[in-house]
């Protein structure tokens, strides 16, 4: 049993003439075992915190904590956070030119466990975890997201968080873009992840849609840099019906 | 005069001494020449060892005979010294309608540090004929070469060189391609050893319909300087021009330098050439010069550009690998692996591609440690 905790957390980017805050004070509670959609409005920071508990270096924490099982997650480095358990299936995941997906896959299994996977089994491991969300396996000796479409990009991040197979998954508007074929694939993937039962969702969402798919246990609606409302999956249909209009209006 | 214009000459006092402010010498630390620009008489030699595929000749020849044979002509002052100084000049010799299964590799080594070395290299591939040639520069020496290639009608020739000296080698080369009608020549220079590298590339066409493809790896360390300047002379109308060179650097005082010229001249009618320099610095204190450069006589092409760019590793390719559990040593490990992959893949010798990316594997691990696991 393992609890992702943010605490107060404040973060801003560097712009031009100075500092621009963009979450303001998010509190959140993650346990293994549960999934937690967030909500929000474009631009209200779902991926400024999605970035900021992965370590991106753009962001610059002002105040707050984020701590995994009471350990500090702030000062680590970006891959010891990746190695203490934590995951982030990108909004806009990156070009890599000139690593094929098999050597970074395989690289990154090897950091995660200190140890080279054995070759034979690792090999059908990713042929698997590329055939579930109906990747081709040539993708295998492509460049890391070189020349894929949207869709082949969010499958790749499904096909890591399968073959990683981490503690704590934060999935940042994996549905965006898809179409419906792709959703379902997508959303299984994440839905199989969950079936293991001890794992821990943060479902980034600018829609409804793929809530259809993946229930949540809580549902967050972000808006203006912090969470302005928290429920269970009704509140997910009543923002189904009414839209983020009256957060919006409060929080402005 | 512009530069884009070389008076190619046997004669010396055709080529002053520089003084440094050159266009064509402006970026070389002339001191650390060490006496080749004075042209100092030396017996010595690299130490010549190849493999030489049956159908292929290498001789001796003399300095006058491989004039007759029509060679391109030294174009400054280290390469006209090379051809005054160097004695008998080696001839490589490709028949005409002989198609080479085995590339011809020839590993060239010097033992002294202290040995000023002129070469003269003739390459002579027949029409028709298909040949790869790899030349291995390794050791130490203070080197000056001339090597002319030319290439036959219909031929098609993969040229390799590769610098691979020791830290305190010096070599100033300058090669000169002829590309015969339809002939189709692809050239690789890789430099990652010696204290000062300066690689001059001359190429010209003999005919319509020559293609060139033209690419270039080079890894600058600390204090090391790696120059490599190429002119393409569009002399000939329907000719192409294609190239590729990438450049990483790293450490106090690693200055890498690319100059791209290409002239189209009135005549080239129909031609299409692009030609596009990378450098990827990985430390502060590195110096990257890059000047493409391209001159447009005729307006009647099918399309020409050039593009340059210096930069430093990209955060969120490095964010994206770290974020999979990959430590910050190991991306930056694979991001270079990936910025030249794409260009020793080219090379179509599986054995030189696996020792160009073991060197820079080695050039890499100065920096930012030992790999975690092979290269797919
Ligand atoms: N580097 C940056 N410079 C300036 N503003 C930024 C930067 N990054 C994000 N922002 C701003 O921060 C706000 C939140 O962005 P983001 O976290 O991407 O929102 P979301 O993911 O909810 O759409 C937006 O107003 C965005 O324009
Ligand atoms: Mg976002």
């Amino acid at each position: 049993m393992a609890t992702l905790e943010v605490k107060n957390l404040h973060v801003s980017v560097d712009i031009e003439d100075g500092k621009k805050e963009i979450l303001r004070g998010v509190d959140l509670a993650v346990k293994s075992g549960e999934t937690h959609a967030i909500m929000g409005p474009n631009g209200s920071g779902k991926s400024t915190l999605a970035y900021s508990i992965a370590g991106h270096p753009k962001y610059t924490i002002t105040g707050g904590a984020v701590t995994l099982d009471g350990v500090d997650v702030l000062s680590m480095t970006v891959d010891e956070r990746a190695r203490a358990g934590l995951f982030l299936a990108m909004q806009y995941p990156v070009e890599v030119p000139g690593v094929s997906v098999s050597n970074f896959l395989r690289t990154a299994k090897t950091a995660l466990d200190g140890e080279a996977p054995k070759l034979r089994t690792w090999v059908k491991e990713v042929n698997d975890a590329m055939d579930k969300v109906s990747m081709d396996r040539d993708f295998a000796t492509r460049n890391v997201n070189e020349g894929f479409s949207g869709g082949e990009k969010k499958r790749h991040e499904i096909v890591q968080l399968e073959l990683l197979n981490p503690k704590f998954a934060i999935l940042d508007e994996t549905d965006s873009g898809l179409d419906i074929d792709a959703l379902k694939v997508v959303s299984e993937g994440v839905n199989r992840f969950r079936s293991q039962g001890d794992r821990a969702v943060l479902l980034i969402t600018h829609y409804t849609r793929i809530l259809r798919y993946i229930q949540p246990d809580y549902v967050h609606v972000f808006v203006g840099g912090r969470i302005a409302e928290e429920g269970g999956p009704e509140l997910a249909e009543q923002l189904e019906a009414e839209g983020y209009d009256k957060y919006v209006r409060v929080s402005a | 005069m512009s530069h884009l214009h070389p008076v190619p000459s046997y004669e010396l006092a055709n080529h002053p001494l520089p003084t440094g402010r050159e266009e064509v010498w402006r970026f070389t630390p002339l001191k650390r020449l060490r006496g080749l620009l004075d042209g100092k008489p030396s017996d010595a030699r690299l130490k010549w060892d190849a493999d030489v595929p049956e159908g292929v000749i290498v001789r001796e020849i003399s300095a006058d005979e491989a004039a007759e044979l029509g060679e391109t002509k030294p174009t400054d002052r280290p390469s006209a010294l090379a051809v005054a100084n160097g004695g008998d000049a080696v001839l490589v010799d490709v028949p005409a309608e002989t198609e080479l299964t085995e590339p011809l590799i020839v590993r060239l080594s010097g033992t002294n540090p202290d040995d000023v070395i002129w070469g003269h290299i003739v390459v002579r591939i027949g029409r028709h004929a298909k040949a790869t040639v790899v030349f291995e520069h390794n050791g130490s020496a203070i080197y000056s070469a001339t090597t002319s290639v030319v290439v036959g009608e219909g031929a098609n020739l993969d040229l390799a060189s590769l610098q691979l000296w020791e830290d305190d080698a010096v070599h100033l080369g300058q090669v000169g391609i002829r590309v015969g009608r339809d002939a189709q020549v692809r050239t690789f220079q890789a430099s990652l050893g010696g204290d000062l590298i300066r690689i001059v590339e001359n190429v010209e066409y003999d005919g319509p319909g020559g293609d060139l493809k033209m690419y270039g790896l080079y890894f600058a360390d600390a204090a090391q300087h790696i120059e490599h300047r190429l002119f393409v002379d569009h002399n000939q109308p329907h000719t192409k021009s294609n190239v590729v060179y990438k450049g990483g650097l790293q450490g106090k005082g690693a200055h890498s330098v690319w100059v791209g010229d290409v002239l189209i001249r009135k005549i080239a009618e129909g031609i299409e050439t692009y030609e596009t320099n990378r450098n990827l610095v990985l430390t502060d204190g590195c110096r990257a010069d890059s000047v493409p450069n391209l001159e447009i006589e005729t307006g009647e092409i099918v399309g020409a550009g050039h593009a340059s760019a210096t930069g430093r590793f990209d955060d969120e390719q490095l964010f994206y690998l770290q974020s999979r559990g990959i430590t910050s040593d190991e991306a930056r490990r694979l991001v270079v692996h990936g910025f030249f992959a794409d260009i020793v893949r080219r090379i179509g010798i599986p054995e030189i591609e696996q020792r160009l990316l073991a060197a820079v594997e080695l050039e890499l691990e100065q920096n930012v440690g030992a790999p975690l696991v092979g290269v797919a």
